[in-house]
């Protein structure tokens, strides 16, 4: 998890230093680099909260107060390289601690000072716009604030207290099938480690051994600790574990009572330096120096990272290869040649062809555990630091997708779990009093549907507020539509506008109406949709759907004229040849086809593209049914090219940027070299379709 | 000629400097900064786009990469001549997108110091702002050569375009 959050949280420095620069040297900052800042900065302080590097989310907060001011306010005297300064210092700051995470150490320089300045910029920057600077900041507080509340925030190095030392050993048990039973172990640990002067526990290597989770399930996890707490403090610490079932917890006289305490000279057992501070996942590695080098060999040598890009030219090339061998094997040259052993050896080529780019493909699924895991910790800290009572129930976790897909999602799915978690799920008392179990379940599932993933996102909580929302959409004037007009569908579709929240107050998780909107630009970028649905009272559901790969899909050519189409074989439902007899007009002059009792409007692709000598008469071309959201039309074109594995390129920018390529999502070679436009059945059916 | 001399170490410094690519359209003879020219292929099967401007004719196959072609002729509102033997595709790069020009042909590689090169008049109805300059060619300037100024034609186009659709 923590490798997770140093990943993400470099990939947002660099992104946020780009912006930066980039506004700084065109001398102003435009909306979107305010937006993109503002997230980024946004999504460091969240993930930093999660990861307890609380200096880090400090700072990016209040960073990120100047960019929520420039975005609420669009002040008009900025003084952008002290901004700027201000974000790169910041950058630099969280890149420091980052690393010092990387390299197993502790981030615990102070940011303090940073962020004093920032706020008296702050201050500044307010009153030079003509704002009062108090009223603002008062609605931005600082996460930092909440600091004290948290148990599990390392507190300050305690004084080597002369106070009485106890030792306690302890013997905690899980909840059945809660899942990731080390991580909560690991959980407990982390609260302990400020309070205690010495721990030993079993098992060991914690995170890194398989086993440990079968045999924390078996035997428990035991640990001993030496502490100067008082029994009842230290039971009550432990009680306050999540899935907590069981607790064996004594007072030893000594530490030998321990069994696995160890003795003068350290066996391969675990130990936990003195130093109380020193995270433990470092201190579990050390005591052999060489256990930690031969882990990471290990690690080395099964696991390769390779930049993403660095695939995807990969399968451009796969893909320009398929295409490459149907031009050879297929080429009008050869026509009516005898040519067994050429056939022979173009057929094998054919065969690793079609293995490699099988295998390209596998290395770039990534099935969704860890993505969904991510969430468990999520809703975890949210649900203690909220006090809420949450469970998350996780369903077709093992899903594959694309890598690609995987690395777009993780972000989305966060927000829409918090959004669940803060909005969506009430507190324990109101879900009492509504008749509801106190605990509320936030259900994460996947599954496959065609070439798409559907991922749902469901919780049992209050539902969405329609009329808070639309009070919102009207003081932001989001109305596209007459007020009265709008379905509620419609209406729940404003939460994904930019800066939209019903929200008063900001809390550390969100709040600010950033969220949404992260989610809709992310799943867009995939091709994907958002829907909302919910029901007040009784929760509301998101659903994103995904597509499976971005980069090659099946598909049906067909021809129309001169010009070639391929249409998604997902889509298709089936082709035929029409019978001109069952073919008729309504009085609008649009055409309708009978088919086995159903009715369905029919496209003719020529008129659509205004193709030239393409076939006009109906009973002479061929009709592609297609289905997209239970709605089905026909397609007309001149005849069926065949079905074959396309790699989708898209469209020139150059054309997407003056025209409005209806229907059209892409485009791809088909084996003879010529480009064929890709429909899209959804677009071509919203414009028949009301 | 001392001041061609000079002209020439410069180029030697830079050798893409003050070089263009002339190719024709009708009478004229344009150059193009042949910096920004990727290659000059025949012309090939264009898949034409629907909903576009007359003069997008579609889009070809450039070794696997779909780019979007442009018909000059029809860009400057001449009129359409088929498309022959001589007639050539000039890909040219505008800010990492590949753009094809189709042009009447290609004729040869120039170099133009910037010291031959006139500013356009400034006329009120006139064309001229695609046309960044104008070179004299030869020794006495028998000939004249349009620069054009790729920035400024895919750049403003945009919103023209935009507004001949909205016109429709």
């Amino acid at each position: 998890m923590m490798e997770m959050f140093i990943y993400e949280t470099r990939q947002f420095l660099e992104q946020l230093e780009q912006l930066a620069l980039a506004s700084e040297q065109s001398g102003n900052f435009s909306e979107e680099a305010v937006n993109e800042i503002f997230r980024a900065m946004h999504t460091i302080k969240g993930s930093a909260a999660m990861m307890m590097v609380n200096e880090v989310s400090a700072l990016a907060h209040s960073v990120e107060d100047i960019f929520y001011y420039i975005r609420e306010k669009h002040p008009k005297v900025i003084d952008c390289s002290t901004i700027t300064d201000f974000t790169l210092g910041a950058v630099d700051f969280i890149r420091t601690e980052t690393d010092k995470l990387d390299e197993g150490e502790k981030a615990d320089a102070d940011s303090g000072e940073i962020r004093e300045q920032v706020k008296m910029f702050l201050r500044l920057f307010k009153e030079a716009n003509g704002d009062n600077p108090d009223v603002e900041l008062k609605k931005a507080k600082p996460a930092v604030v909440k600091e004290p509340q948290q148990y599990y925030i390392p507190a300050v190095k305690a004084e080597e207290a002369e106070k009485e030392k106890h030792i306690y050993a302890a013997v905690v048990f899980f909840d059945d099938g809660c899942e990731m039973e080390e991580v909560r172990a690991y959980a407990i640990l982390n609260s302990l480690t400020d309070k205690v002067t010495e721990m030993h526990y079993q098992p060991e290597k914690l995170l890194e051994d398989v086993q440990s989770t079968a045999t924390i399930r078996q035997n428990g996890f035991k640990l001993c600790f030496v502490t100067d707490m008082d029994i009842e403090t230290a039971r009550k610490l432990l009680e306050r574990t999540i899935f907590l079932t069981k607790l064996e917890f004594k007072e030893l006289r000594d530490v030998s009572e321990c069994e696995f305490w160890p003795v003068a000279v350290q066996g391969p057992l675990a130990v936990v330096s003195v130093e109380p501070i020193k995270p433990v996942v470092e201190a579990a590695n050390r005591p052999v120096g060489l256990e930690r080098q031969e882990h990471h060999d290990l690690h080395d040598g099964q696991m390769i990272s390779v930049r993403v890009d660095k695939l995807d030219r990969l399968m451009d090339l796969v893909g320009e290869l398929v295409i490459a061998e149907a031009m050879v094997t297929q080429n009008p040259d050869l026509r009516g040649l005898e040519l067994d052993n050429f056939l022979k050896a173009a057929r094998q080529l054919q065969k690793i062809d079609g293995e490699l780019q099988d295998s390209v493909m596998a290395i770039r699924m990534v099935p969704l555990e860890a993505t969904f895991h991510k969430m468990n910790r999520i809703v975890r800290d949210m649900t203690k630091s909220l006090g809420k009572k949450v469970r998350l129930v996780l369903a077709g976790e093992s899903t594959e997708v694309d890598k690609n897909i995987i690395e777009h999602i993780s972000d989305p799915l966060m927000h829409i779990v918090r959004n669940s978690v803060d909005h969506g799920i009430e507190m324990p008392e109101v879900r009492k009093a509504a008749g509801k179990a106190e605990e509320g379940i936030v259900r994460l599932t996947a599954e496959n549907e065609g070439s798409e993933v559907i991922i749902r996102i469901m919780d049992d909580g209050a539902g969405l507020n329609r009329d808070k929302i639309l009070e919102r959409a009207r003081a932001n004037h989001l109305f596209t539509n007459p007020e009265a007009e709008l379905t509620d569908r419609e209406i729940y579709s404003f939460i994904f506008a930019p800066g939209f929240s019903t929200n008063e107050k900001i809390t550390e998780f969100s709040g600010r109406g950033v969220g949404m909107d992260v989610v809709l630009q992310n799943i867009k970028a995939l091709s994907g949709t958002v829907s909302v649905d919910s029901t007040p009272g009784q929760g509301s559901v998101t659903t994103l759907r995904i597509p499976l790969t971005l980069a090659i899909i099946r598909g049906m050519s067909i021809a129309a004229g001169q010009a070639r189409y391929t249409i998604p074989i997902t889509s298709i439902r089936q082709s035929f040849r029409p019978e001109a007899k069952d073919v008729f007009q309504n009085p609008d002059g649009g055409e309708m086809i009978m088919v086995r009792g159903e009715c369905y409007p029919i496209v003719r692709l020529y008129e659509v593209y205004h193709v030239q000598d393409a076939v006009r008469d109906i009973d002479k071309g061929i009709l592609v049914l297609v289905e997209t959201d239970k709605k089905i039309l026909g397609i007309f074109a001149d005849c069926l090219l065949g079905v074959q594995e396309i790699v989708v390129k898209p469209v020139p920018a150059f054309i997407q940027k003056i025209s409005n390529t209806h229907g059209i999502t892409g485009c791809t070679l088909l084996g003879d070299g010529s480009i064929s436009l890709i429909l899209d059945a959804q677009s071509l059916s919203s414009q028949i379709y009301s | 000629m001392a001041e061609e001399e000079k002209a020439e170490l410069e180029e030697e410094e830079d050798t893409q400097k003050d070089k263009y690519l002339t190719f024709r359209l009708g009478e004229e003879t344009y150059g193009i900064d042949i910096s920004v020219v990727i290659e000059i292929i025949g012309i090939q099967i264009i898949t034409g786009v629907p909903e576009v401007p007359e003069y997008v004719r579609g889009i070809i196959n450039l070794r696997g990469k779909i780019i979007p072609v442009v018909d000059m002729r029809l860009r400057f509102k001449k009129e359409f001549r088929a498309y022959d033997d001589r007639t050539c595709v000039v890909v040219i790069d505008v800010h990492d997108v590949l753009i094809g020009l189709i042009v009447d042909g290609v004729s040869e590689v120039l170099g133009i110091p910037m010291a031959k090169v006139v500013s356009p008049p400034k006329l009120r109805a006139s064309q001229n702002k695609y046309i960044r300059g104008i070179g004299e060619v030869g020794e006495n300037g028998e000939a004249v050569t349009l620069l054009l100024d790729w920035e400024k034609l895919f750049s403003e186009q945009e919103e023209e375009i935009l507004e001949d659709i909205a016109a429709k």
